[in-house]
């Protein structure tokens, strides 16, 4: 065989499986659902005029980037804190916060979105134990709400939040915050103006990856929001499955994917991919 | 080592995030006790019904046998593709490269419910053509899944590949091996750990994937995922926290011994 493969030859062999294969099952179907969102029902741009009419899609949008803006805020700053312990921290602390972020981490969404509703419900862990002790008589709404949809987003995005942050930390120089203690900065005047500064490109990376991440939620919020607070995923799900309107679903997802896409681009022109990771 | 360690402030506020972390892992476990047939604390006695029915019910088994089966076949797949994928990429250094690779990334960064849709449209197509393969087959579930998996198994190998020296593969092409002996004697051999994690990782997404698999099913391929959701959207079944236990307790093992020989080959 030898000398019979150029090297042109090989990598086409090589690598044609692959992008054959994404081609048929990922990119080929993708146009399909481009063309239905101009095709369903009549064709034309009706489903995209819809977009921007239809008062419970934009009520959708609006909620979205909502609870993806809390979301994001919360999750960057909890997974800051547990970060700064995982990174810096003596070894015995490290090793419990590695514990506390790899042990959610691995766990299906499916059963942390369930440890919230056994916590949040009516009759869960919360409402019994406050009713017990006679702090409240009627349980309080913690579940099927936004609350709890932003409960359970935050749980399953920290930590994915903290692995940009953690690469941060990790390449930041002792010696200068070494220096500003040796100058006399205080621990808290240090940390906010030397450390938390240096950290930037992984806030930045972590807060995209959690606002992105969160846009495109289906579990978590269908099944902490109990059909109230209805996010942009599962409005397709709901067009394509329920009310079939298959062509304003595609047409959702089109705009989603655009709008991520977006969202991507300008993320690259401000950090570089490898400072993130 | 870090000088600079972490004041009392951060302490707290790091012990709170990591309470918030495991509470609803936690909070699984009573809920698991309960004998009470609805979602429930337990009152003053405990039962392990909830347990027995896991082993009682037909259904569970039959959706963990479907979902190692899926999973087996998606991972096998998706590892064998990313991997000639990867080798290609690394053995050849084709142009484009970064293009190509961008595009197998692709289902990795879309969001799933968009890549969902998109699967819901492929399998829903095949079926009018095959009943046997697409809409709500397991075929079809697995491969669904590997385009979803295969994004992460190319980036293991790949990350893998970059760690490799060049000369020992110059050196096999100097002696005179062939593309076939390079890859299969050579190289591989030499990722061999990042080509085993990429089949595992494989396993374990689609194993929970639970995003995309809706989209693609009703009655038939009912996964592990699928039938956990089922038990959640309706009457929420206590059964679920006992499956949940379960995982939860598989799950914090498998990451103490992968953290125990870590420091062991590192103690070495």
């Amino acid at each position: 065989m030898r000398g019979v493969l150029s090297d042109r030859m090989g990598a086409a062999l090589l690598m044609a499986p692959l992008l054959l294969f994404l081609g048929l099952a990922y990119a080929w179907p993708f146009l399909g659902v481009v063309k239905w969102s101009f095709t369903l029902p009549s064709p034309g741009l009706g489903q995209y005029e819809a977009l921007l009419t239809d008062d419970l899609v934009q009520s959708v949008f609006i909620r979205t980037l909502r609870i993806a803006a809390i979301v994001t805020v919360v999750s960057v700053v909890a997974a800051y804190a547990i970060t700064v312990v995982w990174v810096r921290g003596s070894p015995a602390q490290r090793l419990i916060a590695e514990f506390c972020i790899l042990v959610p981490f691995w766990i299906s969404v499916l059963t942390r979105a369930f440890g919230w509703v056994a916590l949040l419900s009516n009759r869960g862990l919360i409402n019994t134990w406050l009713q017990s002790i006679g702090f409240i008589s009627e349980p309080l709404a913690l579940v099927r709400n936004e609350f709890g949809v932003i409960v359970g987003m935050t749980h399953f995005l920290v930590p994915f939040a903290v692995f940009p942050l953690a690469s941060a930390m990790r390449s930041l120089d002792d010696r200068v915050l070494l220096a500003a203690r040796g100058l006399g900065s205080s621990r808290m005047r240090t940390f906010w103006t030397v450390f938390v500064p240096m950290t930037r490109s992984g806030i930045i990376g972590s807060a995209m990856i959690v606002f992105v991440f969160s846009l495109g939620f289906f579990v978590t919020p269908a099944i902490l929001g109990g059909g109230r607070s209805v996010m942009i995923a599962e409005l397709i799900y709901l067009r394509i499955f329920q009310s079939p309107d298959w062509g304003l679903g595609a047409a959702i997802s089109v705009v989603l994917v655009l709008f991520v896409g977006a969202l991507m681009a300008l993320l690259f022109r401000y950090v570089r991919p490898k400072q993130l990771i | 080592m870090p000088t600079y360690r972490p004041g009392p402030v951060s302490l707290v506020i790091a012990a709170l995030v990591a309470l918030f972390l495991l509470m609803p892992l936690i909070a699984v476990v009573p809920v698991s006790l309960t004998p009470s047939r609805m979602l429930a604390m337990p009152n003053g006695e405990l039962s392990l019904r909830h347990y027995r029915s896991l082993i009682e019910d037909p259904r569970w088994l039959q959706s963990i046998l479907l979902s190692i089966r899926i999973g087996i076949a998606s991972s096998v797949l998706s590892t064998v593709l990313a991997l000639c994928f990867s080798l290609g990429v690394w053995m050849f250094q084709p142009r484009f490269t970064a293009t190509l690779v961008g595009f197998v990334l692709l289902p990795m960064v879309v969001p799933p419910v968009v890549s969902a849709v998109t699967l819901y449209f492929l399998l829903t197509s095949i079926s009018g053509i095959s009943s046997f393969f697409g809409y709500d087959t397991w075929l079809g579930v697995a491969m669904a899944h590997s385009v979803m998996t295969v994004p992460f198994a190319t980036v293991l190998i790949l990350v893998s590949l970059s760690q490799l020296d060049r000369r020992i593969d110059l050196a096999a092409r100097g002696l005179g091996a062939g593309v076939w002996e390079r890859a299969t004697r050579v190289i591989m051999p030499n990722i061999k750990f990042g080509i085993i994690t990429a089949a595992l990782l494989s396993f374990v997404l689609s194993w929970e994937e639970i995003g995309v698999t809706l989209f693609i099913t009703s009655v038939n391929a009912i996964t592990l995922p699928r039938l956990m959701w089922m038990g959640l959207r309706d009457n929420i079944d206590p059964a679920i926290a006992a499956l949940s236990v379960i995982l939860i307790i598989i799950t914090v093992l498998v990451l103490a011994a992968r953290s125990f020989f870590v420091r062991l080959r590192a103690g070495h």
